[in-house]
């Protein structure tokens, strides 16, 4: 039997890797954006101030940059080195985008990342322009597709299960690359990723007016920053409005999780914090209807009927359905060399009840209910921070075209301020997600137990705490060489 | 004509592809094991780092790209080997993520651990990751411990489809004399390569003369390991297909993939010569710059011919020596037919993606490195 504590292990390593990738990624979506657009202006204008200004932001954008790669490096052989059975048994939907994001992408980010650091004055001023916009979208198009792997685990789509083969195979590539949870979780995470470039240099730019130093550099960055976080803001706002209508309709448990939902219904309340409630908003949010139906967490387990009339199966029904799978499965691999027929019989079987073959490997129905607690908060601090830092950025945009940011410290303390709380928002995001589809790897096809690699728990252990500290260490030091580079300020204002 | 046969034979040839590019890039890490033993001053070593720190996102990305494509055109492969050979894989990703914030870091205000220490991490990646590769790629001849069992899918206590034999997780395949002598050549090889590139690419007469001496010595190095490794490859007995999908052992398989394959013989003798011509033309011609060309070339072939010799004829490409029978070979580790046949089309970008990476690799490279530039320029490691 699996242990569980090498499934733990595994879990934590991989949380831990995803987690410190995160916390390096948006900075790099969200700068890249902000310094392409300031070079875009010194393209235009000729004003050597914008080059400097961009080159600033590049400068921390290339002290950012190098962790991202080396943590995402780790997360993509992860999926080997900790995860080999489900690598086997998605492998050949899942590899696809990964070996598509290696072609596309990171080719195109590390070939004019250099010419965007190393070529001012080897290539000319358009083109180098179109590379620092290279990178930055060969950077979004990795995102793009290493969201569409995530996306296709959380609703797994355009597959069929081979039992030859014993694994799920691709049907319809179109299927996977535009499935609908992909395609929303796209906008939403790299469009966060602007929204965590824009408040860093907000708060950045802010520190200088603090400091009384860099005047029109740090108005100039304030400008920029903030229109592009408001737009990116809003369009989270959007596709998170869209998440939670696919996370009702495909994983229904994340759901009742996210709201500490234990019995639904129709006009089911919105909670604000445990006892605070808004009547009927979560239908709203979720069906986009207030008489919508929303499941709880005991209804997904005992069974209900939707107000459609749809039944929906407890979770004794699904394990009974999904034990019946691995069973004809088995037989199904016993026979096919000596009795075709009866092959074909547990065959016939297993595609009837393949629907629920992961439930198959789920030992204890309330291994089907994730931790409550952390979904239910970290979603709130998610949405609680995103609308604060909305308002945060139009304020600032407000009073800078105003002209009064420079005198007001209030406005300047909380926008340094707000630099960790984005992080913070981002990554309650990503444990909402992940920690939301638990126990499943695969939504409904694989749980975690059924997916890890056969390993010693203390060579997990092991490798866990070598990565904290590698990554700890890194963290630290890139903040280190990053406050030193702020602290030196890019200095255009005494040379403008 | 695009057959299942077909395409999964495209796809080992585009692995193999792959392959050769991620050792020939692999320059970078010969080129760092030398900042330490090669740079005298400040200057020499700060000209060494720049000079590979404009390429090597390069080699890390053919690297995230070489396990993508496995993964995706052979996620059998990608499964029993990252899962089975733990600690290897670890130890070659820790070595390559140090790496990775070295640049940017070593030359910073504020990085806590001062210059030397990522240079020291530079070197270490320099060393180790083409050792740990090579014998990691030596497996793929000698074989290693694991056994596959699909059906075990249906255990719903321990559904293990690839299971490793022994507690070691890889690491025993540095205690197999061939697998050693096969990352001591490629580590050799790979100091070369970083020798040719620093030679083509720093203009600078003092560092140019050192960097000449230094390459004798690996030159010599690799040679001798390229000799070692190559004859034990002809001699040994190789793990064979027969047509029923059996694999057994066949004595010269090796051998006989060469002979029976003469294409990839050509190949190889080929890439053979190519690296021959850079190494001896830069020994001999102390005007000889280019060096790095005509041997990076050759590596591409040469690894590209021994990753052919390694899955194509018959081969199963990662032999089980636990049991035979659980031996990856193409057939049974590729992914399915629409999904070869969907990524041999997102493959036909490849020739667009080297298209412009050489343009902008030339564009950037038309000058060599020089002290003056390094002390002029904004952004520098």
């Amino acid at each position: 039997m699996v242990d569980t504590a090498l499934i733990d292990w595994s879990r934590a390593q991989f949380a831990l890797t995803a987690c410190y990738h995160w916390v390096f990624v948006p900075l790099t979506l969200g700068l890249a954006v902000i310094m392409a657009v300031m070079e875009t202006i010194y393209v235009v204008k000729k004003d050597e101030f914008w080059k400097k200004a961009a080159q600033f932001w590049m400068k921390i954008f290339g002290i950012n940059f190098a962790v991202g790669i080396a943590t995402g490096l780790i997360l993509e052989f992860e999926f080997g080195t900790n995860w080999s059975n489900y690598s086997w048994f998605v492998g050949d939907i899942f590899g696809a985008p990964l070996a598509i994001e290696g072609i596309f992408a990171f080719f195109m980010e590390a070939t004019f990342v250099a010419v965007m650091f190393f070529g001012w004055n080897k290539v000319g001023k358009k083109f180098h322009l179109a590379s620092t916009w290279l990178t930055g979208i060969g950077a979004t198009i990795s995102a793009f597709w290493i969201l569409v792997a995530n996306g296709w685990m959380q609703h797994p789509v355009g597959m069929e299960f081979n039992p030859d083969t014993v694994r799920n195979e691709m049907v319809d590539f179109w299927a996977v690359a535009t499935n609908p949870v992909a395609v929303t979780k796209f906008f939403h995470s790299v469009l966060s990723g602007w929204m965590t470039g824009a408040v860093a240099v907000i708060g950045i730019s802010c520190w200088y007016l603090l400091r009384k130093r860099e005047t029109r550099f740090a108005l100039a960055s304030i400008r920029i920053a903030s229109a592009v976080g408001i737009t990116g803001t809003l369009a989270v706002m959007i596709t998170g409005d869209m998440s939670g209508v696919h996370v009702a309709e495909y994983q229904p448990m994340k759901l009742a999780a996210a709201e500490g939902l234990m019995d639904g219904g129709q006009r089911a309340p919105f909670s604000i914090v445990p006892g605070i409630e808004i009547p009927g908003m979560l239908s709203i949010l979720a069906t986009h209807d207030i008489d919508g139906y929303v499941p709880g967490i005991n209804d997904i387990l005992d069974g209900y009927t939707d107000p459609d009339g749809n039944e929906h199966l407890s979770a004794e029904a699904k394990m009974y359905k999904g034990n019946a799978a691995l069973k004809a499965f088995k037989e199904y691999r016993q026979l096919k060399e000596t009795d075709n027929e009866a092959a074909m019989q547990a065959r016939k079987i297993l595609e009837d009840n393949m629907e629920y073959f992961g439930y198959g490997y789920i030992r204890d129905r309330n291994d089907l209910v994730p931790n409550v607690w952390l979904v239910y908060w970290p979603f709130r601090i998610m949405v609680g921070l995103g609308s604060f830092l909305l308002l945060l950025m139009i304020a600032v945009l407000f009073f800078e075209r105003k002209g009064k940011i420079a005198g007001m410290k209030w406005l300047q303390w909380t926008a340094l301020l707000s630099i960790p709380l984005v992080y913070l928002a981002g990554q309650a995001g990503w444990v909402v997600a992940e920690v939301g589809r638990q126990p499943w790897a695969i939504q409904d096809l694989l749980p975690v137990n059924a997916a890890v690699s056969s390993l010693g728990t203390g060579a997990v252990k092991t490798t866990f705490f070598i990565f904290v500290a590698v990554f700890t260490l890194f963290l630290a030091i890139e903040l280190n060489i990053m406050f030193k580079a702020i602290k030196k300020g890019p200095k255009v204002d005494e040379e403008a | 004509m695009f057959t299942y046969d077909f395409l999964q034979n495209y796809w080992w040839f585009i692995i193999a592809l792959l392959g050769g590019l991620l050792v020939f890039l692999l320059f970078v890490q010969g080129a760092n094991a030398m900042i330490l033993l090669t740079g005298a001053d400040e200057r020499e070593k700060q000209l060494m780092v720049n000079s590979t720190g404009r390429k090597w996102e390069f080699t890390f990305t053919t690297l995230v790209t070489f396990g993508g494509a496995f993964f995706a055109s052979f996620p059998l492969f990608y499964s029993t080997s990252f899962g089975g050979a733990y600690w290897v894989w670890i130890l070659i990703l820790i070595t390559f993520v140090f790496q990775a914030v070295s640049y940017e870091f070593q030359n910073k205000t504020g990085n806590m651990l001062g210059k030397t220490a990522f240079r020291i991490f530079l070197t270490v990646n320099g060393f180790l990751a083409p050792f740990l590769i090579g014998t990691a790629v030596g497996t793929f001849f000698s074989g290693s411990d694991f056994a596959v069992d699909k059906s075990a899918a249906g255990d719903c206590l321990a559904p293990v489809i690839s299971a490793w034999g022994n507690g070691w997780h890889g690491l025993e395949a540095l205690a197999n004399p061939f697998n050693l002598s096969f990352g001591l050549m490629t580590t050799g090889l790979a100091v070369c390569l970083g020798l040719l590139y620093m030679i083509n690419n720093i203009d600078d007469d003092n560092l140019n003369r050192k960097l000449r001496r230094r390459l004798i010595l690996f030159a010599v190095v690799f040679i001798v390991f390229f000799l070692n490794t190559g004859i034990g490859l002809l001699m040994r007995s190789g793990f064979a297909v027969a047509e029923d999908g059996t694999v057994f052992l066949e004595k010269y398989k090796y051998l006989h993939n060469f002979l029976q394959m003469p294409a990839v013989l050509a190949v190889f003798i080929a890439g053979v010569a190519l690296v021959l011509w850079g190494l001896a033309g830069t020994l001999v011609c102390g005007r000889f710059r280019k060096g790095i060309w005509p041997a990076g070339a050759g590596t591409v072939l040469t690894v590209m011919a021994l990753f052919m010799v390694a899955g194509y004829n018959g081969t199963a490409y990662y032999p089980s020596v636990a049991d035979l029978q659980s031996s990856l070979t193409i057939a049974n580790s590729c992914s399915s037919e629409f999904t070869l046949r969907t990524m041999a089309y997102v493959s036909l970008v490849i020739p667009l993606v080297l298209a412009y990476i050489i343009y902008a690799w030339h564009v950037m490279d038309r000058k060599p490195l020089t002290g003056e530039e390094l002390e002029n320029t904004e952004h520098k490691y």
